[in-house]
């Protein structure tokens, strides 16, 4: 499939079609967090509400200082979706792939989710209230996709 | 001071409508104004009459539409933000210019013609566009490029609207159990409005069978579940409820119309999904159904016949309950029993065939079927309608919601 628009594609994963970052400074610390592999959220230092994707006001007290706080890394899917037909020919050997709302672990919630492609995950069994955690793919200097997947089984 | 009662829809005109890029060599121009003028002639006005637009979406360039048709004299354009969500508040803008002496007769149309774009897109630059569209508060002034936020969902596989109603759809299955033979009864009672009315483009019966062969696109949601996509224009006349007293038609008049929805509403669909849990499984509507209900003075018990905006049957599902026709969460039971059935139903649902199997003129046909309905001549005719709800959107803020009355 060397003339796939995407490049090498893989079932179930979302090709990365945007590489570059578009960061600004309320953005570059996620992606410069990204690239170690740790999720990072901005907090507002005067109520405590998490905001991503980051934005320069706070929806609940629209103060503008945050902190950066590292989260676990991990959620739950809040819902999800299983894309089936492939909106191009070059997506055919893609789906099915499962796009789903992830509620983050050490967030409020609702203002914080990630909507994100998850990925390592058998797309029939896939389910709301799944555990999930982060999984970075590196694919420059500047960009690192976010992805979740299944957490690993403990014990 | 409301505009309740104040204006009326008066006329009311229409293309054929096409399968999606059929309407070739008509022109997204040429068919708004066939559209216009019918409206026009149904309502005993002439072009020299008319001195407003009040529109959605960017429907057409009322400077365009006025010199190309001999209009004397503009003195109202003006259009409701973002996209189909403000189809039924459209005929609102159109009574507030009215009632508030701004013009005295205002048009409100849709033309729509796919022939090299389709909206939502599906090739690689159409999906970035997609990524990018919902942004909003774009300006030809700004710093140019993509917003810094962008790039947290460009890469998630969420390409089109259809995928984004999903996950709401998929959401509300979870919290209430609402099953995919409720959106079927959508997408059957609906097809079985359309078979009887010669102007709709799905007439074939629909049965569970072929709802449930159907292949899925998005899963929970199947190929019927999403509408059709036509060509074709619709345009509608309103003026002063005293002016409407002495023209052609029966006016249908604007009895309340509201448009907006929840602050945290904005960030839901397509791109983000950070609305509160209580309202994330919901079309969006529940604050301007209050609005309009409140405005209009009327119940969801006196509401008649319910023409809402059916991009995606389950959507259907969620705005019977943001409209008080059932209660949050029971949708799906509320339709699985009948209750939105022309002829025996207790609030018949898109008599018309609606989005789904109609056209898709994004929701203009939904505003003409509600005025057929008031003149007392729709082909599927409820009896004694006297109350009609119009509906635009889920979508992007704002939605929108009209009652009309005879």
């Amino acid at each position: 499939m060397t003339d796939n628009p995407f490049g090498d594609v893989q079932p179930g994963v979302f090709p990365t079609i945007l590489t570059e970052t578009h960061a600004d400074e309320s953005t570059q610390p996620f992606w410069d967090a990204a690239k170690q592999n740790r999720l990072v959220a901005p907090r507002c230092t005067n109520c405590g509400t998490f905001r991503l994707p980051p934005e320069a006001i706070c929806f609940e007290c629209q103060h503008r200082e945050v902190e950066w706080v590292e989260l676990p890394g991990t959620g739950t899917i809040f819902s999800r979706i299983i894309v089936r037909h492939p909106l191009h020919p070059g997506l055919a050997p893609v789906v099915p792939y499962v796009v789903g709302v992830v509620e983050l672990d050490g967030t409020q919630g609702a203002g914080a989710r990630m909507l994100v492609n998850i990925i390592d995950c058998d797309p029939e069994a896939i389910a709301i209230g799944d555990r999930v955690q982060i999984a970075f793919e590196h694919v420059n200097e500047e960009m690192s996709v976010p992805r979740f997947r299944p957490t690993e089984r403990q014990g | 001071m409301t505009i309740k009662d104040q204006a009326a829809v008066v006329g009311i005109g229409r293309t054929p409508y096409w399968k999606r890029g059929q309407s070739y060599p008509e022109t997204e121009m040429s068919m708004a104004c066939t559209a216009i003028l019918a409206a026009l002639d149904d309502a005993g006005l002439a072009v020299t009459d008319v001195d407003g637009f009040a529109i959605y979406a960017h429907a057409c360039d009322p400077a365009t539409v006025a010199a190309t048709l001999g209009i004397p004299e503009i003195r109202y354009a003006a259009s409701i933000t973002s996209g189909g969500g403000g189809s039924a508040g459209a005929l609102g803008l159109a009574a507030s210019a009215i009632a508030g002496g701004m013009a005295t007769c205002c048009v409100t149309l849709m033309s729509l013609q796919q022939l090299t774009r389709r909206l939502g897109g599906s090739a690689v630059d159409g999906m970035l566009a997609y990524a990018t569209m919902s942004e909003g508060g774009g300006s030809a002034y700004g710093r140019g490029g993509l917003p810094p936020s962008v790039a947290f969902t460009a890469n998630n596989g969420v390409l089109s609207p259809g995928h984004g109603f999903s996950l709401i759809t998929a959401r509300h299955m979870h919290l209430y159990g609402t099953r995919r033979e409720a959106f079927a009864e959508v997408c059957i009672s609906q097809r079985s409005n359309a078979a009887k009315r010669p102007m709709s483009l799905q007439r074939e019966p629909l049965t569970l069978d072929d709802y449930f062969d159907a292949r899925m696109v998005s899963d929970p949601l199947c190929l019927l579940d999403y509408t059709m996509e036509s060509d074709g224009a619709v345009a509608v006349v309103t003026v002063s409820a005293d002016r409407a007293k002495d023209l052609k038609q029966p006016p249908a008049y604007i009895m309340g119309s509201a448009h907006g929805g929840s602050g945290r509403w904005g960030p839901a669909i397509f791109r983000y999904c950070q609305t509160p849990d209580e309202e994330f499984a919901s079309s969006g509507h529940r604050p301007v159904a209050r609005r309009l209900y409140e405005m209009a003075g009327v119940r969801p018990g006196d509401v008649d016949v319910a023409l809402l905006y059916d991009h995606f049957s389950p959507l259907v599902v969620l705005q019977l309950e943001d409209y008080g026709f059932c209660p949050i969460g029971e949708g799906g039971p509320f339709v699985e029993d009948g209750n939105i059935r022309f002829g025996t139903g207790k609030i018949p649902v898109n008599t018309h065939g609606g989005n789904l199997s109609d056209a898709y003129i994004i929701g203009m046909t939904h505003i003409v079927e509600a005025v057929e309905q008031l003149r007392g001549t729709a082909v599927n005719q409820v009896e004694d309608a006297e109350i009609a709800l119009v509906t635009g959107g889920p979508a992007s803020l704002p939605v929108s919601g009209t009652l009309l009355r005879r």
